[in-house]
């Protein structure tokens, strides 16, 4: 790392103060950037390693090949985990989309009050996951929410006890992030709405298009690239979700909400298992890379198409 | 289409959002409520309810005598964390940032660009690949379980974000500024200090409030990396909830949420519009 501070890049700038006199410009340009740049590389490389080392309360070296990552692969909380990252990634992204650009199409109708609904909408995103898990579990609790709510109004048969049902509480969690976060798509929904060329909504109104024609045909078709853009920060959220579900569930009931970041988070630091819990860090790292790559590459064509344009 | 007269179809407009927006609500005003209801009350009837008795000494029980494992301090302990972590963290953090943004955008030198995509690559990895590392590097140095530990941390991996931001909004100073500057003699830091600063208070206003928000909401390092009292407020909170499982609390529960969401949400209502910046420079680059 101090290698790359000492060869510093001088290339030739006329009327360049001595090396030395200008080493505080140095040490400030490279040691933040370095630091951060260093830490990311070398410890994204030292959990790959230690996820092939026999290491389990502390890191030792040597080679166990791909053992960690088979038995992660073959484990029960895994696979629970992965089916639930599959369930809940697709049925929030897809609810939260729908959700957000809903509202960012009903706020574009020059709504009284656009501002205070728009605070709304988006305050939840300000607030902690813990928080809003915290409070989601209360409200949909059973025996103390919304359920217990509704049988005191004198429905004493109404049920919705998702969160201790094994096979629901799952949608919970996807009830809670959607709340939380569809403001986001909203918000980017909203900005995308803003800047559709209004010549071209001239034009079509001119030629008769009805409301809905003009969404169909002329406004939603120029939102694909934030469509897009949302999908995959989505996703990217969805994957790494740890803190609302370590306060709405916990993994619960039994496992049924177990999601890939808790397992990892469980080996490493419950069970004391490092080498195992690497591997199943780095199988987050490929779930996050199918993801970021097909969109990278995405984004590369479409800058190459606007460029030779 | 776009005009302010009521039509039945406006209506329906209103009515949906307006039902949304309850709904968004319900949350925080369930809480809001909770928090002035005692415990008892909220154990005889549900969590959604109006006070019957207002019980205002639920904040100072969860301020200052609640127990969170052995301790019973209350959650203003778990708060002082908090701010001593994330206000150095975000002035830190945003600094540099704010420096290395001017670097790579408009200083240039060889190799800048590489540089500054690998920072930002720190925004979508999972933290998840960091955990380990973090860990054996906080106990060489002896900053495991420290508020210390933590401000290193999210003063580090806070420079992915906010070289971003800065980077993006220095991106459209004219680099014929800082050219005549140099011209006339004016070192690194003093195009810094006199041209670029001067310039910089709307990306640092959303900076600070994004880094602020971050950095306080964070639980995953804080419930790795420190015990006890040295916990932030966010780690503190799921220690409660799970000590109260027995007994519930609800009503100090409730205010101890409050009191733990309301520097964010205070940041929120006065600079809103600044953290939907963040959040969608952050988004569209």
């Amino acid at each position: 790392m101090t290698d790359t501070v000492a060869t510093a890049p001088r290339t030739g700038r006329s009327a360049t103060p001595s090396v030395v006199g200008r080493l505080p410009e140095y040490l400030t340009i490279w040691v933040p950037l370095l630091l951060s740049a260093a830490h990311l590389i070398s410890f994204s490389l030292w959990t790959i390693w230690i996820s092939f080392t026999p290491s389990t309360l502390v890191p030792v070296s040597g080679w166990v090949g791909l053992r960690h990552y088979n038995a992660v692969l073959a484990s029960r909380n895994w696979n629970i985990a992965f089916d639930n990252l599959l369930l809940f990634g697709s049925a929030f992204v897809l609810l939260s989309l729908v959700t957000g650009l809903m509202l960012a199409i009903l706020l574009d109708q020059r709504i009284r009050g656009e501002n205070t609904l728009r605070s709304i909408f988006l305050y939840p995103l300000a607030v902690s996951f813990v928080v809003t898990g915290t409070v989601w579990s209360w409200l949909l609790n059973p025996g103390l929410g919304i359920q217990k709510l509704v049988q005191d109004f004198g429905w004493t048969s109404f049920r919705f006890d998702w969160l201790v049902d094994r096979d629901m509480a799952i949608w919970t969690i996807v009830i809670a992030a959607i709340w939380q976060s569809s403001g986001f798509a909203m918000a980017l929904f909203l900005a995308g709405l803003r800047s559709v060329d209004s010549d071209l909504v001239k034009a079509a109104q001119i030629d008769g298009a009805g409301p809905i024609r003009m969404y169909r045909r002329v406004i939603l078709p120029t939102l694909w690239p934030i469509t897009i853009t949302v999908i995959v920060i989505q996703l990217q959220f969805a994957i790494s979700t740890f803190d609302l579900v370590r306060a709405l569930t916990n993994g619960g009931p039994g496992i049924a909400t177990q999601l890939p970041a808790l397992v990892v988070y469980d080996l490493m630091f419950q069970r004391g298992l490092l080498g195992r819990g690497a591997a199943a860090a780095v199988l987050m790292l490929l779930i996050l890379l199918a993801v970021l790559l097909p969109y990278a590459a995405w984004r590369h064509l479409q800058r190459r198409r606007a460029n030779h344009a | 289409m776009r005009d302010r007269t009521f039509t039945p179809s406006r209506m329906l407009i209103y009515l949906f959002v307006v039902l949304v927006a309850v709904a968004w609500l319900v949350p925080l005003i369930v809480v809001i409520l909770n928090s002035l209801r005692s415990n008892e009350e909220i154990a005889q009837t549900s969590m959604i309810g109006w006070p019957l008795r207002w019980a205002f000494g639920n904040y100072l029980t969860a301020w200052s005598d609640f127990c969170v494992a052995q301790t019973c301090a209350g959650i203003r302990p778990y708060m002082l964390n908090s701010a001593l972590v994330t206000i150095p963290a975000t002035i830190f953090s945003t600094l540099l940032g704010a420096v290395a943004g001017y670097a790579v955008s408009l200083w240039r030198f060889r190799g800048d660009q590489w540089i500054y995509g690998i920072v930002t690559l720190g925004i979508f990895l999972p933290q998840q690949m960091r955990l380990l590392p973090w860990t054996i590097v906080l106990r060489d140095t002896g900053l495991m379980n420290t508020l210390t530990g933590l401000v290193v941390i999210h003063t580090i991996q806070g420079l992915s974000f906010t070289v971003l931001f800065c980077r993006n909004y220095y991106v459209s100073i004219p680099q014929e500024l800082i050219r005549a500057a140099r011209i006339d003699g004016a070192g690194f830091f003093r195009i810094f200090w006199r041209i670029i600063l001067p310039l910089s208070p709307p990306i640092l206003v959303v900076t600070v409030i994004w880094q602020f928000t971050h950095i306080w909401n964070e639980f995953l390092y804080g419930v790795t990396f420190t015990t006890g009292q040295q916990q932030p407020v966010t780690a503190a909170l799921i220690a409660l909830s799970a000590a109260v499982a027995d007994i519930p609390q609800h009503g100090v529960q409730s205010a101890a949420v409050m009191i733990a969401a309301l520097p964010t949400l205070l940041i929120y209502l006065i600079g809103g519009k600044y953290f939907v910046r963040g959040l969608t420079a952050g988004a569209v680059k």
